[in-house]
């Protein structure tokens, strides 16, 4: 293959990377933002979402396609309520102290982790895609399904655009995110929209892995590679921001693809990681963020 | 913290010493070997402590710390066949050096932020290491060979391996760091960090200069750590990644809160501790990482002060 069509195919697989990164980091970008929480947990509940994906459809049975919806629905919505729960026994009683719920979300981390080894095992485990049609380029087949990620993930993050600058809820929440105090003076169940948001973070998170899994097998210990991604796009788009977060999103995810096929890809993230520390380091704002208040 | 009871204090600190000396003649051999580890890895607990116990900096990448001492001195005597002193003097050197480093760029965030910046520098040693495989061994790690972990003084040697050997070496470093850390806490400097601690604003309008000395604090936590991490390679002979990653840079928080963040005895008492559960509960289930994942959970929701912090709070008011 040239070097062209390689560069294209790259671009592809980076896009899908993106697109998978851009949902996961916008949960983590959610719960920071409204909450000043950093969920440390927050690969796990990629992974538990993945992980479920493969018990749903496994136990459906059936068309692939017909498991998979199935799986796009249930995995969130029980990941939602597995967060919902460890939201109102563990965040809430710590008053949401950002140094407290760090420890208590590693905390998370572990117990989920080591929970789905013991249950689901230490094999990685495909899940079907839904159809498997190939659309022919020139140069090389592509896989149709990898394409419909892309587009099912843009519509979603437009729909979470438009949930929070179009709705009631969205303006509650961005309230929240202001000022919690006055959000509360004004009557706004301060409390309730917590656990919703730290809800909703991590069933973004779910929905991101159930997309993903048809791709990359559900494994226990899948959720660490997209915390850390996570991470980096929120740092580098500004926390908070959701314009910030898809942008650095897309540019991490098509670098990511781009060096990791022409270099090492431990070399790819050594260089990654290290430029957003020093971004941290010496513009916290992000790059694409304005100064924190 | 009470001004009255240096003679106390040392009494204790001397006591727990004396009790650990005594015990490497009367334990059986697993409990001797198991100790004898504890000891020091209290060491690197120890040097968490300095930093998140007394400057209130919660580091969420010591394991690059410790893995600096680890592999400084086992490529020393590894790859360039340094005798054991200079090597165990080379790790930490390597620990010094990178924690100023760190120091100076992490210093410059608060917070949140100091904790990613100092996970994702761990992040960036620990696959460093790995990208390095041709030297480091990579993930498989590397084994000091035994023939070349023995302290020799003229004509008398001293073999690492030795068992009796190993647990007192242990409790020789466990020992002189421990009264270093009890005098630091003790003298002026140590004052000042804890002042740093509970209002750094206020600190730096009494005239001090608070980014030195908390990177002075640094420093002297990553040098402590390195010493553990160094010891660690020449007592127990295996170099490897796991060290480096993100689950060592949490051990030590975890050892701290459960023992007490700013107690002298508290990062001992919490490594004995989780390692006490850990072997008992091994006996039933695989799933140690579960333990400390529950305990984590338990110990910010209930006893954010860990064990000796409570026993300060309740009865002892002038444990250091």
């Amino acid at each position: 293959m040239h070097f062209g069509p390689h560069l294209l195919l790259a671009a592809l697989e980076g896009l899908v990377t993106s697109a998978v990164l851009a949902l996961t980091a916008l949960g983590l970008s959610l719960v920071f933002g409204v909450m000043r929480v950093v969920n440390v947990a927050h690969g796990e509940f990629f992974m538990l979402g993945a992980v479920l994906a493969w018990a749903i459809t496994t136990a459906i049975g059936g068309h692939p396609a017909l498991g998979f919806l199935a799986a796009l629905v249930i995995a969130p919505l029980i990941v939602g309520a597995i967060a919902l729960v460890a939201e109102r026994l563990v965040l809430r009683r710590l008053n949401y102290n950002p140094e407290a719920t760090i420890v208590a979300t590693i905390g998370m981390l572990y117990i989920i982790q080591q929970l789905a080894l013991t249950f689901y095992g230490p094999e990685a485990r495909p899940v079907e895609p839904p159809f498997s049609y190939r659309i022919l380029l020139p140069w090389f087949g592509y896989s149709g399904y990898k394409l419909s990620v892309i587009a099912t993930s843009a519509l979603l993050l437009i729909a979470t655009w438009l949930v929070l600058t179009h709705t009631r809820i969205g303006l509650v929440m961005r309230a929240t995110q202001y000022d919690s105090e006055t959000a509360q003076a004004f009557g706004i169940p301060v409390g309730r929209v917590y656990g919703g948001v730290f809800a909703l973070g991590a069933m973004l998170a779910a929905i991101a892995a159930v997309l993903i899994v048809p791709i990359s097998q559900a494994h226990y210990l899948m959720g660490q590679d997209p915390l850390l991604l996570s991470f980096i796009v929120v740092i580098i788009g500004g926390l908070g921001s959701l314009r910030g977060t898809v942008v650095a999103a897309v540019l991490i995810g098509l670098s990511d693809g781009i060096i990791s096929m022409f270099f090492s890809p431990t070399l790819a993230k050594i260089i990654a990681t290290l430029l957003v520390a020093m971004v941290l380091v010496f513009r916290p704002q992000g790059l694409f963020g304005t100064a924190s208040r | 913290m009470s001004e009255a009871s240096p003679a106390k204090a040392y009494a204790l600190h001397l006591g727990v010493i004396a009790l650990l000396f005594v015990l490497s003649f009367l334990l059986p051999e697993y409990y001797h070997g198991l100790l004898a580890r504890i000891m020091v890895l209290a060491v690197f607990a120890m040097g968490y402590n300095m930093l998140f116990g007394y400057v209130g900096l919660l580091s969420l990448g010591h394991a690059m710390l410790f893995a600096a001492g680890l592999y400084g001195a086992g490529l020393a005597v590894i790859q360039l066949g340094w005798s054991v002193p200079l090597a165990f003097l080379g790790g930490i050197a390597c620990g010094a050096v990178l924690a100023l480093v760190i120091g100076l760029l992490a210093l410059r965030t608060t917070g949140v932020a100091f904790m990613i910046v100092t996970m994702m520098f761990a992040q960036v040693f620990y696959l460093l290491i790995l990208y390095f495989a041709a030297w480091t061994g990579g993930d498989q790690g590397m084994v000091v060979p035994q023939p070349a972990r023995v302290l020799s003084f003229g004509t008398t040697s001293l073999e690492l391996t030795n068992p009796t050997v190993r647990y007192l070496t242990a409790l020789g470093l466990f020992s002189i760091v421990l009264l270093v850390k009890l005098a630091m806490v003790r003298s002026r400097y140590g004052r000042v960090l804890v002042a740093i601690r509970e209002n750094e604003e206020r600190t730096k309008m009494l005239g001090y200069d608070t980014f030195s000395n908390k990177l002075a604090a640094v420093v002297i936590s990553g040098t402590i750590c390195a010493a553990s991490g160094a010891a660690y390679a020449l007592l127990f002979g295996y170099v490897g990644s796991s060290f480096a990653s993100v689950q060592y840079s949490i051990l030590p928080l975890l050892w701290v809160l459960l023992g007490g963040a700013a107690t002298t005895l508290g990062p001992l008492i919490g490594t004995l501790f989780m390692y006490y559960v850990i072997d008992i509960t091994s006996g039933y289930t695989s799933a140690y990482l579960l333990i400390v994942g529950i305990a984590l959970i338990l110990l910010v929701l209930f006893f954010p002060k860990g064990i000796l912090g409570s026993i300060r709070q309740r009865w002892l008011g002038w444990l250091p």
